[in-house]
């Protein structure tokens, strides 16, 4: 370079650096969100179908009380949980591609929120239930 | 607005395939389907917490003809996501970003999503199960 250096560092525009949070209103975590939980469903989901695996030829009470094992119902929950929180990211980011008027977008993003939650809630009370009965 | 006549690009009936965009679109695919899926999970705990007799119900469910396509589709769509996320993961690190690499690692995750679906329908069939 034959330009004085130090007068002109960097030719991009400053703005391209996002103030405070940026325009989306919460930084990057949409974008880390799925990240973790992306890698946490890693382990989880290897855990999961290992243990469905095992269950292949399990009768009623002996899938039962492999769900009931504390570590288990522990993992179990967790499973649940990242899987809807996962999916629910997953699937924003297709939705806001793909789907073009601004109202039925929203009517998506939201529906696809309540049925996350109720399953998330569904999950872990069926859990919860085969756990804490005796 | 210019000229709107120009094609867009990439305009796909021209663009020259590449394992990438069928890895990507696929990633999509699969990670919708296995949200829909998410509810045969939902369904399971619900009905094990309930008792044999639905527990029983949802298990001859995934032994029908249905229930079997249904499972190997989303057996095969799980293990794709998760080859193919664990490739994304290790390129939002920076690694593998030449496009020899990229095109390497995107028959990886296809061939290792095949290779472990037929590695655990093997299992299931040499346990007795699926039925």
């Amino acid at each position: 370079m034959s330009a004085k250096e130090g007068v002109v560092k960097d030719r991009r525009d400053p703005l391209k650096v996002a103030r405070g949070l940026g325009s989306a209103k919460s930084g990057v975590d949409h974008w880390w969100i799925q990240r973790v939980t992306a890698v946490a469903l890693v382990l989880l989901g290897v855990w999961f179908v290992v243990t469905v695996l095992c269950l292949l030829n399990a009768d009623y009470a002996t899938a039962r009380d492999t769900v009931a094992k504390p570590w288990n119902a522990l993992l179990l929950i967790a499973f649940v949980i990242t899987m809807f929180w996962h999916a629910v990211l997953g699937l924003q980011v297709v939705v806001e591609d793909y789907v073009h008027a601004r109202w039925k977008e929203v009517v998506v993003l939201v529906a696809i929120r309540f049925l996350a939650v109720l399953g998330v809630l569904a999950g872990v009370l069926a859990v919860l239930r085969i756990a804490l009965t005796p | 607005m210019a000229n709107t006549q120009r094609p867009l690009s990439p305009h796909l009936q021209i663009y020259r395939r590449q394992v990438q965009m069928m890895t990507s679109i696929t990633h999509r695919a699969t990670g919708v389907a296995l949200s829909v899926g998410t509810l045969l999970v939902i369904w399971g705990l619900l009905e094990l917490a309930a008792g044999e007799a639905g527990f029983s119900r949802f298990k001859e469910f995934l032994g029908s003809p249905l229930g079997l396509v249904l499972m190997v589709g989303w057996s095969w769509a799980l293990f794709y996501h998760l080859c193919n996320g664990i490739r994304h993961l290790i390129q939002d690190v920076g690694l593998g970003f030449e496009i020899p690499q990229f095109v390497r690692s995107s028959w990886l995750s296809v061939g290792g999503s095949v290779v472990l679906t037929v590695l655990v329908w093997a299992y299931v069939w040499m346990a007795g199960g699926a039925a």
